[in-house]
């Protein structure tokens, strides 16, 4: 071994005694860690190239394998801790930037576990949704200040164009190419029956999807991959990304290596060639220049669908929202700090932005005080891990959630964290045919549809709970939630009392 | 089909426009959006139109008898847009199919991250300069600058071919002057290259009336990137 040598991650642990020497292992490790010796007749691994991503062990018939930690550390003090050094050898021994995958992993403070939900007791009951009628609908979109009326006295019900919800969660940006094939059909067809929508992220919109348009959120984002007239009239809303949680003030980047086929006739451009997302629109430098390209789409859309822009939450996005908000735009999407990414570059992933919670309290606080919050619907990501959290969201202000993490995991995912190897052994973030055809999508459907109809029926209680009966009285409904072990700002920035008040 | 937009905003204006094949607007004076994303049509206008002429342009004809703004073409996928005059910032964006042709000069940006794929190959060609960052981040197409009725010795203003990673670009002259980035070349244009170049400056010519001999009889510069992946080396995985 020598200087550049950095010690592995993991340790592949084998029961000699169960192991039949099937070769399943080997056959179904991308990264090639397990190899039969055939002389020996036994399979060794090779654990430098372990990503610790479970496939092995979820398929050894024998339950074999484990994958525990390497204990084998380098000396860590408090300063230096073992993956800190490392890191400082793979720049020494590469000059490159580190690069990441999914969202920070950091011990930051998670606000979603530090907040607490209200039940009712004795006064306004509660109420049992599996007998009584709960509403799990909403409508993202630019709202009436006012009633007003026709001439012969009705209610004018006219709406401007609106996305109609069955519960308050969508599927966030995952491009064609960072994801399968399999995983967005899994996606679409999971929309289409959950009546939500999911979202193409910028890598166009695959042929084969254009039925599931209805359901199709298109995104436009600075390299306007695979942006056309079609694909705009196909999609049931225009997402104008301005900025990702995971990687706030910076652009995206698909090496060549993964334009490929379909990628590549999906992404409009030539095979092998890089597709690279500029950090900025660099025809938007201001809230005028944003108005301008909402418009632009509104425009080129007839004003059919709603436009959505989504950006990371930074420190000062609640002027930022309160912008957009007048930029024309019908739905802000805010992307939290832990958002996830196929690939990001560490230091950017793990340092720049700011905890969805505290982002969404203070834009939805904003665009009240300004008296604009009708004019937009508030769409928050970047960690949405479970209904609870999505009924805090609700709670702190937010029409509806985007989830992306949590959808991956359902389809398979085991958040090894190397989406940008191309290697995902559960056919995700992955090209590789092979690979692909892991994922089948009848089946990661049905796991996104289980996945949302649980937490459907988890809300519909947790509503319940509270005495609530309507999505739409959640919203905004701080009263309902309590935080703990939070200091004075953390409160007030929530705009909720502490626990016991 | 004449269509006197002079009081309409840019929604009726692109409303009338949808109600008719082949029309000319005059009094045009800065609406914006005009033609956004339309196809099968030729317009032709007379006065100045607004900010993203032609965005997602897709097979529509637009001829300006006068100078344009920012963001033209923006997002263009096919079609042709011609200025009889100068444009302003971003023509171009991200066009990835169709023609451009400037008489006179053209803002910062143009052309900035313009593709290509299979059979559509964008072209722009402006007659006069270019501001900065000219094809910055360009991944196909063809920019040509032709620096005609300039006295300038830069036809092209800083950091042009910024990130480029695809595409070409031709410049008339020699362009000893101009400071390109590292990953490209910047070479004088061979044989080959000038039967490429006499061919849009002869498209220029027919459309604004001067002498194609008289503008070939120039040295004419190619630049290309030597990579289509110019970040490869730059991460490690973590």
């Amino acid at each position: 071994m020598s200087v550049e040598f950095v010690n592995p991650e993991f340790e592949v642990i084998r029961n000699d005694n169960r192991c039949i020497a099937c070769r399943v292992c080997e056959r179904q490790c991308a990264n090639e860690v397990h190899l039969f010796d055939p002389d020996r007749g036994i399979i060794l691994s090779d654990e430098s190239k372990c990503v610790n991503c479970q496939r092995c062990v979820s398929l050894c018939p024998t339950r074999a394998l484990k994958i525990v930690k390497n204990e084998c550390r380098l000396r860590e003090n408090a300063n230096w801790s073992d993956s800190t050094i490392k890191e400082i050898y793979k720049q020494a021994n590469s000059g490159g930037v580190l690069l990441s995958s999914m969202g920070n992993p950091n011990p930051l403070p998670v606000y979603w576990d530090k907040i607490l939900i209200n039940a009712s007791q004795v006064t306004n009951p509660s109420i049992d949704p599996l007998r009584e009628p709960m509403e799990t609908k909403v409508f993202l979109g630019k709202k009436p200040d006012k009633i007003t009326r026709n001439e012969d006295g009705s209610l004018n019900c006219e709406l401007l164009t609106q996305l109609e919800l069955s519960m308050p969660v969508m599927f966030s940006a995952m491009s064609y190419g960072s994801i399968s094939y399999n995983a967005h059909a899994s996606l679409a067809r999971a929309s289409k029956e959950l009546g939500i929508f999911y979202n193409t992220g910028e890598g166009g919109l695959h042929e084969d999807f254009y039925c599931y348009g209805e359901n199709t959120i298109v995104q436009v984002a600075s390299g306007r991959f695979g942006v056309y007239e079609d694909y705009l009239e196909a999609g049931a809303a225009v997402e104008i990304k301005m900025g990702q949680g995971a990687k706030p003030g910076i652009g995206g980047h698909l090496p060549g290596a993964k334009i490929v086929g379909d990628v590549s006739r999906t992404r409009m451009i030539p095979e092998g060639s890089d597709a690279i997302s500029p950090a900025p629109h660099h025809d938007i430098y201001s809230i005028e220049d944003l108005r301008q390209l909402v418009f632009s789409l509104k425009e080129a859309t007839e004003y059919k669908k709603p436009i959505i822009v989504k950006v990371a939450a930074v420190h000062n996005i609640a002027a930022i929202a309160s912008g957009i908000a007048r930029s024309g735009a019908d739905i802000i999407a805010i992307d939290g700090f832990r958002g996830g990414t196929g690939a990001a570059p560490t230091r950017i992933r793990d340092n720049v932005g700011i905890p969805i919670e505290l982002a969404l309290a203070s834009v939805d606080q904003r665009l009240r005080d300004e008296g604009i919050r009708n004019n937009v619907s508030l769409v928050v990501g970047g960690s949405i891990r479970s209904a609870s959290d999505v009924v805090k969201a609700i709670a702190l202000g937010a029409d509806a959630c985007y989830i992306a993490t949590a959808a991956v995991l359902a389809l398979g995912c085991h958040l090894c964290r190397t989406c940008q190897t191309g290697k995902c052994n559960w056919g995700i973030a992955t090209q590789r045919p092979e690979l692909v055809k892991r994922l089948n999508p009848d089946m990661g459907a049905e796991r996104l549809v289980n996945l949302m109809t649980a937490w459907q029926h988890e809300i519909k209680e947790l509503m319940g709970g509270m005495g609530i009966n309507s999505i739409e009285s959640l919203r905004g409904n701080r009263l309902m939630l309590r935080g703990i072990g939070l200091t004075e700002k953390e409160l007030e920035i929530l705009g909720i009392s502490h626990a016991g008040e | 089909m004449f269509i006197d937009v002079s009081d309409l905003d840019y929604k009726e204006l692109n409303d009338s426009i949808r109600d008719s094949i082949d029309c000319t607007l005059t009094n045009c004076c800065g609406q914006r959006f005009i033609a956004a994303g339309m196809s099968n049509k030729s317009i032709t206008i007379n006065g100045v139109p607004g900010n993203a002429l032609g965005a997602y342009l897709n097979g529509a004809t637009i001829t300006v008898n006068a100078n344009a703004q920012d963001a033209v073409g923006d997002t263009m996928n096919d079609g042709t847009i011609i200025i009889h005059g100068s444009i302003g910032d971003a023509a171009g964006y991200a066009m990835r199919g169709g023609k451009m042709f400037i008489r006179d000069n053209a803002g910062y940006r143009a052309g900035i991250h313009m593709k290509q794929y299979k059979e559509k190959i964008p072209l722009i060609v402006i007659g006069g300069t270019a501001g900065s960052f000219l094809g910055e981040y360009q991944a196909g197409g063809v920019i040509v600058v032709l620096g005609l009725g300039t006295q300038s010795q830069h036809i092209v203003g800083n950091f042009p071919c910024t990130g480029m990673h695809g595409g070409k670009m031709f410049l008339r002259g020699n362009c000893n002057n101009i400071k390109f980035p590292r990953q490209v070349s910047a070479k004088p244009a061979n044989t080959d290259d000038l039967a490429e170049i006499r061919k849009y400056v002869s498209e220029y010519c027919e459309l604004f009336g001067c002498n194609a001999n008289e503008i070939m009889d120039s040295p004419f510069t190619v630049v290309t990137p030597d990579s289509k992946n110019p970040y490869k080396q730059m991460y490690v995985a973590n």
